[in-house]
């Protein structure tokens, strides 16, 4: 089957700057991906060149197997959501939701009644008379989404278009997306900084730094099993430990990946396990994230609330299952 | 900080406040007063009679007639050519990054910063120059130098103001470069362009300095005026077409001002 998006060693540079170096990557039809990584990583250059709005310094890019390098934005069947929506405030919901259709000559009233079908599959009707001023952030980022899909993309583009919204409607927009997409079956690339999003709503993550692709996988793979220090810190923030450190415990010099929630603390003082020290806690709500201070290595470690806490400052004894101690290839 | 409602300013303020407004107005005032004079050698105070008489005159004055419309038709093309290069200006200044940016956006802005005469002089020596003979078009030319700041200025501060991320999302919907302009950027910056046009307009209207360099035997209504001054020949027809003046330029001002005056809402920063 023909990838929705193909990068074959594409490059963005901006004078000596690096924003996309020689990237690989597919994405495939009907795929709900997602491009994370922190800012300035290169993500959102990747999705302006699928976009359109930036052509590649070197490499190819097919979007649905054509060629896409020279292809102007208004030539492609892509459609973005932009992080500040751009919503065009003298027209008003409907016009602005009509608008794709309306540039392409669709006539009045067919591009209306598509317009207010959109409108209802965002769960905005009956909006199509107010201007874009007169609406929530939550509720222009349903307008601007509307305004996206009435033009039947093949991809649809999404640029952090969750950052500008409190924490509760984001977590009903990442719902409300994922099952959009499901029922739409259009292909979803999605570009963000936060790892719990990604998470949680993507098929596949690819985890950027500095231009590059670190790591492509299933949420579960590049939670489980970061191939670099990079990923297993970026996302979900592991404990990275040294060579010197995981060879005491797996019998191999590699680096190693050490999720927070899967080590147990307890206050005995001799045993199996890594003697530490408790030098601070946190208190997050559902769960308490404990510092640890092991002979130098610093080490963090998540408990469920409740937990019963020897004080800061006293000694305690760390044990983990080995299988969830994960070994990493690359140092970088 | 805003001074308390009930409190009202002191005596001495206030005096001072209606002084300097009188000391403003009161002259333009004199200028209605005396187009209704019965006196037409000269300007005495308190006029002997009052007559309206010189609107009738002013109007079968063809030399007026004249004036004025060579006036209306320079400030028309003048602000014409100003809206055409000033948009397309500010748009390069303000959308993209080049080298020299900066100096072009300096450049632009001299004329108006620049004294008339100055102008006036580096016009007419140029026009000497390239030998060509003063006429219409020369004064159109030398009234486009200033009109293209004010709707550059104007037009610049609009796009400074819309997000750009709009012209991406206009062309992402599949509209072209030309859709695009007529559908999102002209509805968005059209305020601001009108506003530029009238204060052009407005200024071209009652333009000495440049004209006077730049025209030939014509006689533009500003220039119409000096003349009549030195000529005692029916003073109060120069003060009936100064009240026209005043209205033709007042009213495009006072206009611009109301559609610019709540510009402070950023257009498409959707947040």
């Amino acid at each position: 089957m023909t990838s929705a998006v193909s990068f074959k060693q594409v490059s963005r540079h901006f004078g000596s700057v690096r924003a996309v170096d020689a990237v690989d990557l597919e994405i495939a039809a009907g795929e709900f991906f997602a491009m994370l990584g922190p800012s300035g990583s290169g993500k959102t250059t990747c999705l302006r060149l699928i976009a359109g709005f930036e052509q590649p310094t070197a490499g190819s890019i097919s979007i649905f197997g054509e060629r896409a390098e020279g292809v102007p934005p208004y030539r492609r069947n892509v459609n973005t959501v932009f992080q500040d929506y751009a919503l065009f405030p003298h027209l008003n919901v409907l016009d602005n939701v009509a608008y794709g259709l309306m540039v392409k000559g669709v006539g009045k009233t067919e591009r209306l009644k598509a317009a207010e079908e959109a409108l209802s599959l965002v769960r905005l009707p009956g909006y199509g008379t107010r201007r874009p001023g007169q609406l929530s952030g939550g509720q222009r980022q349903r307008v601007a989404l509307a305004r996206a899909l009435v033009n039947q993309p093949k991809v649809l583009l999404l640029d952090e278009p969750l950052g500008a919204l409190d924490l509760k409607l984001r977590e009903n927009m990442q719902e409300e997306l994922k099952s959009l997409q499901k029922v739409l079956g259009i292909t979803f690339v999605f570009v963000t900084h936060d790892q719990g999003e990604a998470l949680s709503m993507a098929d596949r993550v690819a985890v950027f730094n500095d231009g590059k692709i670190m790591q492509v996988g299933t949420p579960e793979d590049i939670y489980q099993r970061p191939n670099t220090r990079f990923v297993a810190d970026f996302v979900g923030s592991s404990n990275v430990l040294p060579p010197d450190f995981v060879q005491r415990y797996s019998g191999q010099h590699r680096w190693g990946s050490l999720r927070p929630e899967s080590i147990r603390v307890s206050s005995a003082t001799s045993g199996d396990g890594v003697a530490a020290r408790l030098v601070g806690t946190n208190y997050l709500g559902a769960t308490t994230r404990l510092a640890l201070d092991a002979d130098g290595l610093r080490l963090h470690a998540v408990v469920p609330a409740g937990t019963s806490l020897p004080a800061e400052g006293e000694a305690v004894m760390l044990t983990f299952n080995r299988d969830s101690l994960h070994l990493m290839d690359e140092p970088a | 900080m805003r001074s308390d409602r009930g409190q009202s300013a002191p005596l001495g303020l206030k005096i001072a406040a209606a002084c300097g407004l009188l000391f403003l107005h009161l002259p333009i005032l004199l200028i209605f007063v005396y187009a209704f004079t019965t006196e037409e050698k000269s300007f005495v105070w308190p006029p002997p009679g009052l007559t309206t008489q010189w609107f009738a005159v002013t109007w079968n004055r063809p030399d007026v007639w004249d004036a004025l419309s060579l006036s209306v038709r320079v400030a028309a093309i003048s602000t014409a050519i100003a809206l055409v290069l000033g948009t397309l200006c500010a748009a390069a200044v303000s959308q993209t990054r080049f080298f020299g940016r900066e100096a072009i956006s300096l450049l632009v802005i001299l004329p108006i910063a620049l004294p008339g005469i100055i102008t006036g002089i580096a016009l007419r020596s140029a026009f000497a120059l390239a030998d060509i003979p003063f006429s219409f078009w020369t004064i159109v030319l030398g009234h486009a130098t200033f009109c293209v700041v004010v709707v550059y200025n104007n037009a610049v501060a609009r796009f400074r103001r819309t997000s750009g991320s709009m012209i991406e999302a206009s062309m992402d919907l599949g509209a072209d470069g030309f859709q695009t302009f007529r559908h999102v950027v002209l509805p968005n910056i059209a305020t601001a362009l009108l506003a530029g046009g009238m204060l052009a307009f407005a200024l071209s209207f009652d333009e000495v300095i440049v004209t006077t360099f730049t025209a030939g035997q014509q006689q533009t209504v500003p220039i119409w005026m000096l003349e009549e001054l030195i000529r005692p020949r029916q003073r109060p027809v120069t003060n009936v077409v100064a009240m026209v003046v005043v209205l033709v330029t007042l009213l495009p001002i006072l206009f611009a001002y109301y559609l610019t005056r709540d510009g402070d809402q950023i257009a498409g920063s959707g947040k």
